[in-house]
């Protein structure tokens, strides 16, 4: 027992330092892809609402690639991809250039893809969950497009999809666990490494398991508060 | 002298034809799927000619056996899942808090942490136990990598199962209880006979969720060594670096799952056919 606290504590002997700057890097790496993602989900969801069919198209056939491949197998092809595209681009310029795909940034890229098209659908029902007369209220105001989307429509929206997207949320968090693939050292990646070089697996991987569980609590007792913030002009009624 | 005219007025001249105009909507549109056709024949274009190339006459037969294990071990997992979410809902809506509590943190871990950290935790993690595995005569299933991913993979969708089902099962309308306690019928068999029939139609949408995800998430056993699509892709990507093993490779997981989504389509139609009102 105590050479199992020893092992998972901070110092020279312990592994509790590394195992800490893998937890930062998939925190920051769940962190990073998150804004991208709902931007871009945000987007496709408008394009998915919109009364053209042609977009609604487009995004459609975005968000069927996203959510019918393992997100695996999208972090490789991102990462390995996008390897070959920029070896490619750069060969054009310069002969025998090689140039190696940051692993961070490959696995932003294809967390973000996967989460932008999840989110897309959020966004969607909680737009169906919002009535046209919002939209005619604004416009009958004089507000442009824009302002009716920004300061009547926006608001609400974020109230209704906020319990979707905070599962989202804590999908991408469980997420990061794939880029260890692509050798970048987050949590599971660390946990990994200590545990072939001390022949103590069950202890390490137990370890990442529970971090990744405090990690989801912590999120979820936020998302509760943002949920209750966003309701807070409800609360009256 | 006649107050009716005889002779009728000229036809109106035909309305303008609307104009439809180039909307940003529209441009966006046609942009976005003009830049979707060029991918998509361009893709059509590089697996057409690769179809007849060495890679693909070389690894085509692994593609499938790696398909085959896919299927298998979505399969298994998915039904031994099932059987195991049964008692695990039952126990999560126990009016006993110790059982109840129990159940909890079962789903609660496996829903909470990633999925491939718990393949980790059982495949290498067995090795820790192996004098007490030995002893038990388990140690031939914890060292295999198969066998270790079925558990990981039972274990996970069990705990996702059981809260489909308990949230079909609250659902069901208390007064379907109350009818059946009125009739006489014990708990076990209205559970059985009136409340599980329901509850299913109300949970196959989920169900097929969670079969999608699965088939999705199957891809991690590649990283302990078990050869399924992803990892018979991999095994081929090592040894050529010719990178339209991973092309084949989504191409084949998105027919997979478009098939599998279809087929539950199909399934849920023909399941809730009674409720249709046309």
């Amino acid at each position: 027992m105590n050479e199992a606290l020893t092992l998972i504590s901070f110092g020279p002997e312990g592994w509790g330092d590394e195992i800490a700057r893998g937890v930062l890097i998939t925190v920051s790496l769940a962190l990073a892809s998150l804004p991208f993602g709902l931007v871009i989900g945000f987007l496709v969801a408008l394009a998915k609402n919109s009364g053209d069919a042609s977009l609604r198209n487009a995004a459609n056939i975005y968000t069927t690639i996203f959510r019918g491949l393992p997100e695996l197998l999208t972090l490789f092809l991102v990462y390995y991809g996008g390897q070959m595209l920029l070896n490619e681009i750069a060969r054009l310029f310069v002969t025998g250039a090689t140039v190696d795909v940051n692993s961070f940034i490959a696995g932003m890229i294809a967390l973000s893809l996967v989460f932008s098209s999840y989110a897309s659908e959020a966004f969607l029902s909680a737009f169906r969950g919002i009535r046209h007369g919002q939209y005619e209220g604004g416009y009958a105001l004089g507000l442009s497009r824009g302002q009716t989307m920004r300061l009547v429509v926006l608001p609400q929206l974020i109230r209704l999809a906020l319990p979707a997207l905070g599962n989202l949320w804590l999908i991408l968090l469980k997420e990061t666990a794939l880029v260890s693939a692509i050798g970048l050292e987050d949590l599971l990646r660390w946990a990994g490494i200590a545990a072939r070089v001390t022949k103590e697996p069950f202890l390490f991987f137990g370890s990442a398991c529970l971090i990744y569980l405090a990690l989801s609590m912590i999120s979820s007792i936020g998302l509760r508060r943002i949920e209750i913030w966003s309701k807070r002009g409800e609360a009256a009624r | 002298m006649s107050w009716v005219s005889t002779e009728t007025l000229p036809a109106r001249p035909a309305p303008p034809a609307r104009q439809d105009g180039w909307s940003a909507a529209r441009i966006a549109g046609n942009v976005l799927m003009a830049l979707w056709i060029v991918a998509g024949a361009y893709l059509a274009y590089y697996l057409a000619s690769n179809v007849m190339s060495d890679y693909v006459r070389t690894y085509w037969d692994d593609y499938l056996d790696g398909i085959l294990i896919t299927l298998q071990l979505v399969g298994t997992s998915m039904v031994t899942g099932a059987l195991l979410s049964l008692p695990v809902a039952l126990a999560r809506s126990s009016r006993n808090p110790f059982v109840s509590g129990i159940a909890y943190a079962y789903v609660y871990f496996f829903r909470g942490t990633p999925l491939l950290a718990q393949t980790f935790l059982i495949y290498y993690g067995a090795g820790t136990f192996r004098p007490f595995f030995s002893d038990l005569g388990l140690w031939w299933f914890f060292r295999d990598a198969w066998y270790c991913a079925i558990f990981a993979f039972t274990l996970n969708t069990a705990a996702y199962q059981a809260e489909i089902l308990r949230g079909a099962v609250q659902n069901i309308d208390k007064g379907q209880w109350e009818a059946s306690s009125a009739l006489g019928i014990s708990r076990l068999v209205t559970f059985w006979k009136v409340i599980l029939p329901q509850a299913l139609i109300v949970a196959l949408r989920p169900y097929g969720n969670e079969l999608i995800l699965m088939i999705k998430g199957s891809a991690i056993v590649s990283l302990v060594t078990v050869f399924d699509l992803m990892g018979e892709t991999r095994r081929a990507y090592s040894r050529t670096f010719d990178f339209q093993a991973y092309i084949w490779a989504a191409v084949l997981y998105l027919v997979v799952v478009e098939i599998l989504r279809r087929i539950w389509e199909r399934l849920e139609a023909r399941l809730t056919r009674h409720l249709k009102r046309s």
